[in-house]
């Protein structure tokens, strides 16, 4: 087979897995409106908080309030995006199991990297849409303000953060591959330690050194530095490269490394026999 | 110009060997690994258009044997070439001319046979503009109601899902068809309409056909050659009538009564306690 024909077989399995997560999407739509109702809820109750905050004597000044406001505003709302984007990408293979379709998948003639950037990539649409539904309903709700904001670098930031949660994704897929038993549930542990170490609520800063050291290794750390100084503090996207090259060169690492950790455990789950099993 | 490849038989299996262990216990009492072995030095040699049965009882490593030539399982030893092509070093190569029916038609539940097959024919680099038709008209050669084919899949009947697996495999064109259990559990009709498929599809595409089963009868119908295949070794192989002719201890004995004469094992006997094909390997990470 040519390489031009290898690409054009990639790219139309890339369509593929691209549309059968439409189509799921689709088919369980009653469970997004419930998860998109669900996220709205807890974005907005952050926004209260940080709204309270003044009224329980915490806010020193108005303009404090406000920029607490915004801080756990942004990080309410990037967390639903990125926690999205991760989850999808981490479930890539604990949802094929569930539906028993691994063997399938597995036997396909297609690079691993065009199954997981063909769920990764529609998660990525799919999160950005459901977020600026979810941003729509707190603008709406809760006056945010925004004045001070620069919403290109905030952008490129978020673009470049998608890179290295693929990669991270990766990594947490390979767990149902080693462990069908308990992988799918270790991706949550993962997740709740992202949460935990970088920085969605607060400044890394107030965590013990253990954490912060991970938090410094995490990439949504960096992604949630960055988009905060454009939406809060205007820095502008030429002060931002820095940050947005970090993010690239992460994913880099994150995305070879984790295709490489993801070889090791299909080869090795093909050895033991444990792509069958459903628990 | 011919290669080697060209001529290479649809399947060479040699001295293959398999086996599954089981961690027991927790870890932090583990108890003693077992070991279970599935496949005992099997060679086999199968020609491009044959139509191959794989007969057995439950344990016996017919599923195994399957995986291992899905591409889905690596032997412990020995080689395994399809059309030429080793199935663990050359796997994306192999994948591209095979497909394979199982006994659980797996599928997304919740999405439609067409959303299911079109997913299918795009992972087998199919994007043409008539992939509809053409799944549609499988669908209508194995007798499945049009008004099914945008409903979800969980809607339909075993018998209906599984024709829609067996489609599936055919929108891919392969060259070689495994096929595990592809008729448990259906109904007298849906197996006659799957086998006359097969059938065809064998006299219309010259696809080689493995299939593995433990109804004897399918495997005669069918099959231009049976083997036997008892605790992961091949113990007969042969044409029905040959294996009849060869091992029957009388005139007009039947393949079940060889297989009993044979592995001293009847059909009948087919127990739980020892499966590893019916519900997937042995292997197991600790609990």
């Amino acid at each position: 087979m040519s390489a031009l024909s290898a690409s054009r077989w990639e790219k139309t399995a890339f369509r593929g897995f691209f549309e059968r997560q439409y189509h799921l999407y689709r088919r369980y739509w009653v469970w997004e409106v419930v998860w998109f109702l669900y996220s709205v809820a807890t974005v907005l109750s952050v926004g209260y908080l940080a709204s309270g905050l003044g009224a329980i004597g915490a806010g020193e000044t108005a303009d404090g309030v406000r920029r607490a406001q915004v801080y756990l505003l942004v990080g309410a709302l990037l967390w639903t995006f990125m926690s999205l984007l991760f989850h999808e990408t981490s479930f890539a293979i604990a949802w094929e199991r569930w539906e028993g379709t691994i063997e399938y998948t597995f036997m396909a003639p297609v690079r691993r990297l065009t199954h997981l950037a063909g769920v990764s990539f529609f998660s990525l649409f799919y999160g950005l849409l459901r977020s600026a539904l979810i941003l729509i309903a707190v603008v709406l709700l809760i006056h945010v303000d925004l004045n001070h904001a620069d919403f290109a670098a905030a952008a490129l930031v978020l673009a470049a953060s998608t890179v290295p949660l693929m990669g991270l994704g990766i990594f947490v897929a390979i767990l149902p591959l080693l462990s069908p038993e308990k992988g799918e549930q270790m991706t949550f542990a993962v997740q709740g330690i992202l949460l935990l170490v970088s920085g969605v609520y607060y400044p890394l800063t107030v965590l013990p050194g253990a954490f912060q050291v991970i938090g410094h290794a995490s990439p949504l750390t960096y992604t949630l530095q960055g988009v905060r100084d454009a939406l809060i503090n205007h820095t502008g996207i030429v002060d931002l490269l820095p940050t947005v090259g970090l993010l690239l060169a992460m994913g880099v690492v994150l995305i070879l490394g984790g295709l490489m950790a993801f070889a090791a455990a299909e080869r090795r789950a093909k050895r033991m026999g444990l792509l069958k099993r459903n628990g | 110009m011919e290669t080697l490849f060209d001529t290479a038989p649809a399947i060479e299996i040699v001295g293959v060997s398999k086996s599954f262990r089981k961690i027991r216990g927790s870890v932090i009492r583990r108890r003693p690994e077992v070991r279970k072995l599935a496949l005992d030095d099997v060679s086999l040699r199968v020609q491009r258009g044959e139509i191959v049965g794989i007969v057995g009882l439950n344990g016996s490593g017919k599923s195994t044997l399957i995986r291992i030539l899905a591409t889905l399982t690596t032997p412990d030893t020995g080689t395994v070439r399809i059309f030429g092509r080793d199935v663990v070093d050359e796997a994306a190569t192999v994948r591209r001319q095979i497909n394979r029916v199982s006994v659980d038609a797996a599928f997304a539940k919740e999405m439609s046979p067409w959303e299911n097959l079109s997913f299918a024919s795009r992972l087998y680099g199919d994007s043409a503009p008539d992939r509809r038709q053409r799944a549609l008209a499988a669908l209508a050669r194995l007798g499945l109601p049009r008004d099914t084919v945008d409903r979800p899949m969980k809607q339909l009947s075993r018998g209906q899902q599984q024709k829609v697996a067996i489609a599936r495999s055919l929108l891919t064109s392969p060259s070689l068809l495994l096929m595990d259990e592809p008729t448990t559990g259906l109904d007298p009709r849906s197996k006659r309409e799957v086998q006359a498929f097969v059938r065809s599809l064998h006299a219309d595409a010259g696809a080689t056909v493995l299939v593995c089963t433990h109804d004897l009868d399918e495997a005669e119908a069918l099959c231009t050659r049976v083997l036997m295949l008892d605790r992961g070794r091949i113990v007969a192989d042969g044409s029905a009538a040959q294996l009849r002719a060869h091992f029957g201890d009388h005139p007009g004995a039947t393949l079940e009564e060889v297989f009993l004469r044979l592995t001293g094992r009847s059909f009948g006997d087919d127990s739980e306690d020892d499966k590893i094909d019916a519900e997937g390997p042995f292997a197991e990470v600790g609990s």
